[in-house]
């Protein structure tokens, strides 16, 4: 179980989290003018790395916020956690 | 046979058990393997797939054959429990497992005879293709009967198992003499240590050695310090976070613990394994690994045999046999695979026969070894029968060599890397802050290689690898040959490392031997993963308190014990328990479910729907951040009125529905579905602080505050309105909602139905809702439970989420598209519902189903245009039979089904061919919809 920290609450175990998928995918400010394909992009095109990972989590049963987190896929390593619109 | 003296047992203490019925004693210290070696048994088990005899191969955690069967009383019948790890307790009633009708004559064992019959791969050949039918009519019948390990306890368990959190700086897994270094090293700069060990006594291979285990002492004494013996570390989870298995067996009747430790370090001082060798029956009673003989004669004083042969491929069989020489046993011969054995000399200067680059070409011996065939090494290195002489002796030792004990590395994602100076996988990369110590850091010491020990034995037969999934060598060269080169695929077809063993004692030799078979060195062939547990651990270890009620959560609605009093038959919905019906004296579930949805449709009923989900949501924006996220216009909503909301993912497919009502301009109600709750909460927080952060707009869950009482049917109001103060019921129109008093509790008051007649939904909180019930059932309404909810709600084509909804349809395909606030530019999923697929004319859409036959449709049940299609063309998504319509009705999904109103389509049944069904529009009941507005 990952220990995690929350950027609000400090360290908590994983259990406490939800994951919330990959970071930075912004949706387009105004959906109607961006093609199907460039939709289709956005919907379900993800980065999917092997290695360092920006993700979002939620701190669903604590504070309940969302924040970004840098994990690596292949070790779990979560090595920063960050509020939006933060740089680590 | 027991020796005199020595040994760390307390003779002073004798205790008595039962093996097999027959009625043994030991002592003190005795492990259940210890004393049956002390009273003479050698024959312990039969395997599992040929039933050969098995007798005790180690003296610790790896021992693969000997599994037995502890009865302690009802519910205390605990299977596959190996008998070196049972301390000898007074009473202990043990029983062999796999054998019929007893261990000594097994009939079974015949199937020996017929080992050619079951070769590797035996259950995948026959499961597939030809053999298939001859599996299910022959072999699995047969093998069921034949195998299985052990009976299951049949009682609850009547013990207790408890769970424990623990954070230390040093985590040391291991008691040897490595371990107890390091617990010594960390103590003394000033971490709180853990250090466990799963034998009962602390010193791994120093208790070879009399006397009191160095180190011991100092750590007892440190109070920072926590010594848990008998505690196995099972599970290596990420960031050092450990599962410990501790069993504590104690009179109180709390049995085992599981601790889970996050520690800052953790060092692993889990030795080595010493490995068996392959040859001809090295399977049989008596063969066994040279230091298990060693420490049962040093730690139980108990001599295994009284003439020994030691095959050595390491020189640590040499100091073995050298004990068990000055323990009383005649060492018959040292047979070595090696040329030049490096302690040949002082074997012989002990006065013991050594003959180098020997094997063993087989053993003899009926349910226990009674002698080898000693022979000189072919240049390939396998024994030349031909030139074989007997030898006599009632014990062989294996001395293989050893296998550095890395399982609990492995898991933590460490890289095993191959040293070829050591002859062994030695830890190489790992990113956990974890250190190797010890031997499962360096090995013992290189002794014969392996490849070059699996290489001699591969077309020897009945050599076995893995004794407890009875796989050989010959097993392992058949699977290479037959194409399997991955060593994972290898393992599984074979089934060597699986079970209790995971590798223990057949994990390298079985690697070396796909290497020799496959012409490949051991590094290339690589390794299997480890995977937890590291040895077994029973269930009650891992669910610890969370039994029976405790199990899983139950949530009750308020209206519950009132419910229960009445003899309310209960459905799981999620964690909740909802009231299907209220069936009376003597009526069947079914009747009482027609009564209660006429009770509606004539009269009016009460449904608790607590368990609805609620959100109430505030703010300036909060009407903006809705518009945003809902599919309804949101921002022309008056205070005071309600709307059907429906919730879109982003890919335009629906996710929840339910009522949104305004209270006032910057104040929203917003019910969801039972199960969604949580999820509409988590996808509205989640657009709020992250897509839309400037608006100021706040949601909280409101579900357990509010309890609701649904009061539905043309009497409702008459029944509701003498109970009402400061709101006039007359002016209510249907989608409105006004704070009001309802039998003295201050209420949330809605007009809405998902029955199709006139109705209420009063928000009381929680605590106040069983009042409120009481008043309302005097007032005369008919309490009803989920299930006429779900027939009233079908009779007028209302759909439930999750049952009419799959995650593959739209507002549109279920004819909610009036629902779609009109002009809106934006709304979660508006842009994928603009895809040229969201709007084909042929995609599944909601119809009403009419049986012809006037039998309940099957739900679930596939749709076909004719009775012959093969391809369907939709699906049965519900069906009741309606009480008011006196006929069954479904509704169901249907391609372009709207269009085909009036068509007949066949449904599959499984107690027929097909069912005709007439697709009708989804709405049965009132569909002009006169009566909700009545
Ligand atoms: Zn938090």
């Amino acid at each position: 179980m990952l220990l995690i920290t929350c950027p609000w609450c400090g360290p908590r175990p994983e259990i406490e989290f939800r994951h919330a998928g990959e970071a930075h995918i912004a949706r387009p400010a105004d959906p109607a003018a961006v093609s199907d394909a460039a939709w289709a992009a956005y919907l379900y095109e993800r980065s999917n790395p092997r290695g360092e990972h920006a993700e979002r989590w939620r701190h669903a049963h604590g504070c309940g916020r969302f924040f970004n987190a840098r994990r690596h896929t292949l070790t779990d390593r979560i090595s920063a956690t960050t509020k939006p619109g933060e740089t680590p | 046979m027991r020796l005199p003296s020595g040994g760390r047992i307390d003779r002073g203490k004798p205790l008595r058990f039962t093996f097999d019925g027959r009625a043994y004693s030991g002592v003190a210290g005795d492990t259940l393997a210890s004393a049956l070696l002390a009273n003479g048994v050698h024959l312990l088990g039969r395997s599992f797939k040929y039933h050969r005899p098995r007798g005790l191969l180690s003296a610790g955690a790896e021992e693969p054959n000997a599994l037995v069967e502890l009865d302690c009383g009802p519910g205390r019948r605990e299977p596959n429990t190996r008998a070196t790890m049972v301390p000898l307790v007074e009473g202990l009633t043990a029983r062999s497992q796999n054998r019929f009708p007893s261990l000594r004559l097994d009939l079974a064992a015949a199937a020996s005879l017929f080992g050619p019959l079951l070769p590797a791969g035996f259950y995948y050949k026959t499961f597939l293709g030809p053999g298939r039918e001859a599996w299910h009519r022959r072999w699995e019948p047969l093998i069921r009967r034949m195998a299985g390990l052990g009976r299951a306890p049949e009682a609850p368990d009547p013990d207790r198992y408890a769970h424990r959190y623990a954070h230390c700086e040093t985590l040391v897994i291991g008691a040897g003499r490595a371990g107890i270094a390091a617990a010594l090293a960390a103590a003394e700069a000033g971490d709180r240590v853990i250090l466990c060990d799963e034998q009962p006594e602390l010193g791994g291979r120093r208790l070879l050695s009399a006397g009191e285990v160095p180190g011991l002492a100092a750590l007892r004494a440190n109070p920072r310090v926590t010594l848990l013996p008998r505690t196995t570390a099972f599970h290596y989870g990420l960031q050092n976070f450990v599962s410990l298995a501790e069993i504590l067996d104690r009179p109180d009747g709390l049995r085992e613990r599981l601790w889970q430790v996050r520690a800052v370090r953790v060092v692993l001082a889990t030795g080595a394994l010493e490995r068996p060798l392959p040859f001809r029956d090295n399977d049989r009673p008596g063969v066994m690994l040279a230091d298990a003989a060693r420490a049962y004669a040093a730690r139980w004083a108990v001599l295994p045999g009284r003439q020994a042969v030691l095959l050595a491929a390491h020189d640590s069989g040499y100091e073995a046999a050298f004990a068990l020489q000055e323990a009383g046993a005649r060492i018959a011969a040292i047979l070595d695979l090696r040329a030049a054995p490096p302690l040949a000399d002082t074997a012989r200067a002990r006065g013991i026969e050594v003959r180098a680059a020997h094997g063993i070409a087989a053993t003899r011996g009926g349910v226990r070894v009674s002698g080898v065939l000693a022979a000189p090494l072919r240049p390939d290195g396998s024994p030349d029968a031909a030139r074989a002489t007997p030898i006599s002796c009632d014990l062989v030792l294996m001395a293989g060599g050893w296998t550095p004990n890395l399982a609990l590395f492995s898991q933590a994602r460490g890289k095993l890397r191959w040293d070829a100076a050591a002859d062994a996988f030695l830890p190489g990369e790992v990113a956990e802050a974890l250190t190797c110590t010890g031997a499962c850091a360096t090995g013992r010491g290189p002794g014969h290689p392996v490849a070059a020990i699996a290489a001699g034995a591969l077309t020897a037969r009945h050599a076995f690898v893995d004794p407890q999934n009875d796989v050989t060598t010959r097993d392992i060269a058949l699977a290479v040959q037959e194409g399997f080169r991955a060593i994972e695929h290898v393992k599984r077809y074979t089934t060597t490392g699986m079970a209790t063993d995971q590798g223990k004692v057949g994990g390298m030799l079985g690697l070396a031997t796909a290497a020799a078979a496959s012409g490949r060195t051991v590094p290339e062939t690589g390794h299997t993963t480890f995977r937890p547990p590291y040895t077994p651990v029973s269930f009650g270890t891992l669910a610890g308190r969370h039994r029976g009620p405790l199990f899983d959560p139950i949530r009750t609605p308020p209206s519950h014990e009132w419910a229960e009093a009445r003899g309310a038959v209960f459905e799981p919905v999620g964690q909740w328990q909802r009231a299907r019906a209220y069936p009376q004296a003597g009526e069947a579930l079914r009747e009482a479910v027609a009564r209660e949805c006429l009770a509606v449709r004539q009269q009016a009923g009460l449904l608790d729907a607590s368990t609805l989900g609620k959100i109430e949501i505030t703010g300036p924006d909060a009407a903006e951040l809705l518009e945003r996220c809902y599919v309804n216009a949101v921002h022309s909503l008056r205070p005071g009125r309600c709307r059907y909301a429906l919730l879109l993912r982003e890919d335009g497919f629906l996710f929840d529905d339910g009522v949104l009502a305004r209270l006032a301009e910057d104040r929203f109600h917003l019910t969801t579905t039972t199960g969604g709750a949580a999820h509409v909460l988590h996808l509205l927080e989640d657009y709020a602080q992250t897509e839309f952060p400037e608006l100021r707009a706040w949601l909280t869950s409101t579900t357990e505050h509010w309890g609701v009482a649904a009061l539905q049917g043309p009497a409702a109001r008459e029944m509701l309105a003498p109970l009402v103060r400061g709101c006039d019921l007359a002016a209510l129109p249907h989608m409105a909602v006004t704070e009001a008093e309802v039998a003295g509790i201050p209420a949330r008051l809605f007009r809405v139905s998902f029955t199709g007649e006139p109705g209420y939904e009063i928000n009381v909180p929680s605590d106040r809702l069983p009042a409120l019930w009481e008043a309302l059932i005097d007032a005369g309404a008919t309490p009803y439970g989920t299930d006429a909810m779900h027939v009233l709600r079908a009779e007028k084509g209302y759909v439930i989420v999750g049952q009419e909804t799959d995650g593959t349809v739209t507002p549109l395909d279920l004819g909610l598209g009036w629902a779609i606030g009109k002009g809106k530019r934006d709304f979660i999923g508006k842009r994928s519902l603009a895809r040229a697929e969201m709007q084909r004319p042929d995609r599944r859409q909601l119809v009403g189903l009419a049986p012809l036959d006037g039998r309940l449709p099957e739900e679930g049940a596939q749709l076909l245009a004719t009775s012959g299609a093969r391809v369907a063309e939709g699906h049965v998504t519900s069906a009741y039979a309606s009480a008011a319509l006196g006929k069954p009705i479904a509704l169901g999904l249907l391609a372009g089904g709207r269009a085909r109103h009036g068509e007949t389509v066949q449904a599959t049944r499984l107690d027929c061919p097909r069912q005709p069904l007439l697709v009708v529009p989804p709405v049965f009941w009132d569909p002009e919809g006169k009566r909700l507005h009545g």
